[in-house]
């Protein structure tokens, strides 16, 4: 369906091998224009603010395919921003945006005539974004607002893998519009959602790469046999396996709780701080296995595979990196109590 | 792609949620009566008569088998649910939990119809217990190099020869024990072994204890003296026990027992921390908590893929390889976080005490029914490697 048409898209114009051959960004334009046709971008956005009305689950299952792809394009924070924006009733405009704050300690105020000010740092994509969709705080109130990214100051940064991640600076924006958020409906909320497509990109980047490895190990010979024969790469390979499934099965099972509730409540807390965690974790063990099966040749800018792993290794520290969710949820569930706790774990 | 796994995101159904209820209820009885300390996992007996009657008495015996050999045709989930809550809380279920788990399933898959209509009533009602035979003192691992000798005679077949490492058999009725009826040919190292029901109060059996270094007499050397096995023991196809093996690994290896082993540390290091931890003992908790989540997600699903009628060998194995490593350091981890805790705090001696238990059983977690290299070569073998 709509995941299965992403991966069409994907693999006509983002595949990661032309990509990392490429001079130039020019492969950008056509790509964004054939998912814009689709309708993927606004797929979280309802058809009566402008958007696809997809359904959550589904946005989730583009992401999964996304990640497979290493896709280097704003689609899932397009995504997230349309969503962000609709909880607001907000129309989404059919550009390429962002959301903010992206990282925990970020926080954006609304004064009084409605201005934002603030600094975010580490915002995805925000220097190819048009637009912003902010959550704005003042006191107990929160906004949602739309802002435009050329109203922004834009520090030039960039992730491992080259993606801009840009430190945002809101000096008495006035957004181009701006509705009060959903009650329930906080920082932690977008930080929840961010964490999730983030665990579910990296799932699907661990998929890829497990099945990048397990090629390669079948093809590369050396003392005389396949590598993917000695036992030393076999146990690897079944620990990269390992990694990957844990990354699938707890981001999936975030995504489907998030596709499920009706609010932010304490489930959706435990799944989705989870996944970033486990996910987050994966990734680091999973990019080592595979580059170990790799050498040298894995290590090169002309192979494929940084394309991956640097990706998946930055997206750690967006929206709460695997510490601070630990940490989040630890104090979470010492609160409760340790007789609360089998319960809560069982509840899922 | 060379490799797809599988883990979607199964829930357990509503009716499940009623039966965890019922199953806390009763399990909170049971405390309330003595009949064990979910807070002392170390003492008193795991192998408890009377508790796996009333277990039985409950329908939580066989509760997936058909009505008529005494099962209830309840779902892989439900009895998901049973064995989640028996685990998180310690009791003690190891008299019939092998029978529930691996043993009954076989039987009701190879034994003839008047074995099945005697024994796995009796499984339900938490009367019997099962061990297993498969490791020798000259095989372990290498299950198919088993050299126990099944010879034909009248009537029947006489074993020689010993199995090791059998856990439960200084008290089971009964064991599902492979033996060599024919030598491996050429082709097929695995070919000659067959299983057989080897009733253990036969004459010709002697079971020896061994003393683990936990201090307990957890497993055993089982010797086979012309010990006798009647035509209808024989379970399946003769010299063909290899074609049976795969299928049961799924469920004998990813069920929660194969994370929660040593859980307890984890309840008592959360008592121990207090409502408010500090940042270090927060963060450590946290990991463990989504870690445990994580393995808890990816065996439901598994649950729910043999639910499926699927037969996910792969995802079943790489949820003990995770699992086991996973309860293996946790004593460690739990420790690492206790360390700097105030000397006087309430639990102090229980962790404690609880820590020098998890710590000594930790090894054999990922020894016990299929070693995390053995795992590793299915998992490999699942990905097209071998």
């Amino acid at each position: 369906m709509i995941a299965e048409a992403a991966a069409r898209i994907f693999a006509d114009l983002a595949d990661p091998q032309t990509i990392n051959r490429a001079k130039n960004g020019a492969w950008k334009e056509p790509l964004w224009r054939a998912l814009s046709a689709a309708g993927l971008p606004l797929a979280w956005v309802p058809e009566n603010l402008g958007g696809a009305g997809a359904g959550v689950a589904a946005g989730f299952a583009i992401l999964g395919v996304a990640g497979r792809f290493a896709l280097a394009v704003p689609l899932a924070e397009t995504l997230a921003a349309g969503w962000v924006l609709a909880r607001a009733g907000i129309e989404a405009p059919a550009t390429p945006m962002t959301v903010a704050p992206a990282r925990p300690r970020d926080r954006i105020a609304i004064d009084a005539d409605g201005r934002l000010s603030g600094r975010a740092i580490g915002v995805p994509f925000a220097q190819e974004a048009e637009h912003i969709a902010v959550l704005a705080e003042s006191g107990k109130e929160r906004t949602i607002a739309l802002v435009a990214a050329k109203d922004c100051r834009l520090g030039d940064a960039r992730n491992l893998a080259g993606d801009a991640a840009n430190v945002v600076t809101f000096e008495r924006v006035r957004p181009l519009r701006s509705a009060p958020a959903p009650h329930g409906f906080d920082r932690a909320a977008l930080l929840l959602i961010g964490a999730t497509i983030r665990s579910v990109e990296t799932a699907g980047a661990l998929e890829a790469i497990l099945s990048l490895s397990v090629e390669y190990a079948n093809q590369r010979i050396a003392f005389e046999r396949r590598i993917g024969k000695f036992q030393a790469v076999q146990q690897n390979l079944a620990r990269l396996a390992g990694e990957v499934a844990a990354a699938l099965a707890v981001s999936s099972s975030a995504a489907d709780t998030i596709a499920q509730a009706d609010t932010f409540d304490e489930a959706v807390f435990l799944e989705a701080a989870s996944a970033k965690i486990r996910a987050g974790e994966a990734a680091t063990e999973g990019a080592a296995i595979a580059h170990q099966v790799f050498g040298a040749i894995g290590f090169t800018q002309e192979h494929v595979l940084h394309r991956f792993t640097l990706r998946m290794l930055s997206w750690r520290d967006d929206f709460g990196n695997e510490s601070y969710w630990a940490a989040e949820l630890g104090e979470h569930v010492a609160r409760r109590g340790a007789d609360e706790f089998w319960p809560l774990v069982a509840s899922r | 792609m060379t490799a797809h796994l599988q883990f979607d995101p199964i829930r357990l159904p509503p009716e499940c949620e009623t039966l965890r209820t019922d199953v806390r209820a009763f399990l909170a009885e049971e405390v309330a009566a003595g009949t064990f300390d979910p807070h002392q996992p170390g003492h008193g007996d795991a192998y408890n008569r009377g508790f796996s009657k009333r277990v039985g008495a409950k329908g939580w015996i066989g509760m997936t088998w058909p009505k008529r050999y005494g099962g209830h045709e309840r779902s892989q989930l439900e009895r998901y649910v049973v064995t989640e809550e028996f685990r998180a809380a310690n009791a003690p279920a190891h008299l019939h939990f092998v029978a529930d788990r691996q043993s009954g399933p076989i039987l009701l898959k190879y034994a003839p119809e008047h074995i099945k209509q005697d024994i796995l009533p009796r499984i339900c009602r938490g009367e019997l217990c099962f061990a297993i035979g498969m490791s020798e003192p000259g095989s372990g691992s290498d299950l198919f190099a088993a050299k126990t000798k099944a010879t034909k005679t009248d009537g029947g077949w006489t074993i020689n020869g010993s199995k090791i490492w059998t856990t439960s058999a200084q008290i089971a009725d009964y064991m599902l024990a492979l033996f060599r009826t024919s030598p491996p040919t050429k082709e097929n190292r695995r070919h000659g072994l067959t299983q057989f029901l080897v009733t253990m109060k036969s004459p010709g059996i002697v079971v020896n204890p061994i003393r683990q270094m936990t201090g307990k007499a957890g497993f055993n050397e089982v010797v086979f003296t012309d010990a006798f096995v009647p035509d209808d023991h024989v379970l399946g196809e003769i010299d063909g026990a290899w074609k049976q093996a795969t299928s049961e690994l799924a469920y004998e290896r990813s069920g929660p027992e194969r994370f929660l082993e040593t859980f307890y540390v984890m309840l008592e290091l959360i008592r121990a921390l207090g409502p408010e931890p500090d940042l270090r003992g927060a963060e450590g908790l946290g990991r463990l908590v989504a870690q445990l989540h994580t393995l808890r997600r990816m065996s439901v699903s598994v649950a729910g893929m043999l639910q499926a009628g699927k037969e996910p060998v792969v995802e079943g194995s790489i949820v003990k390889d995770l699992g086991t490593i996973w309860e293996q350091k946790l004593p460690n981890r739990v420790r690492d976080l206790a360390a700097f805790l105030e000397p006087e705090i309430l639990n102090r001696a229980t962790l404690e005490d609880q820590l020098a238990f998890a710590t000594m059983v930790a090894p054999k977690l990922t020894i016990q029914g299929g070693t995390t290299e053995i795992l590793r070569g299915i998992i490999a073998r699942g990905l097209g490697l071998r």
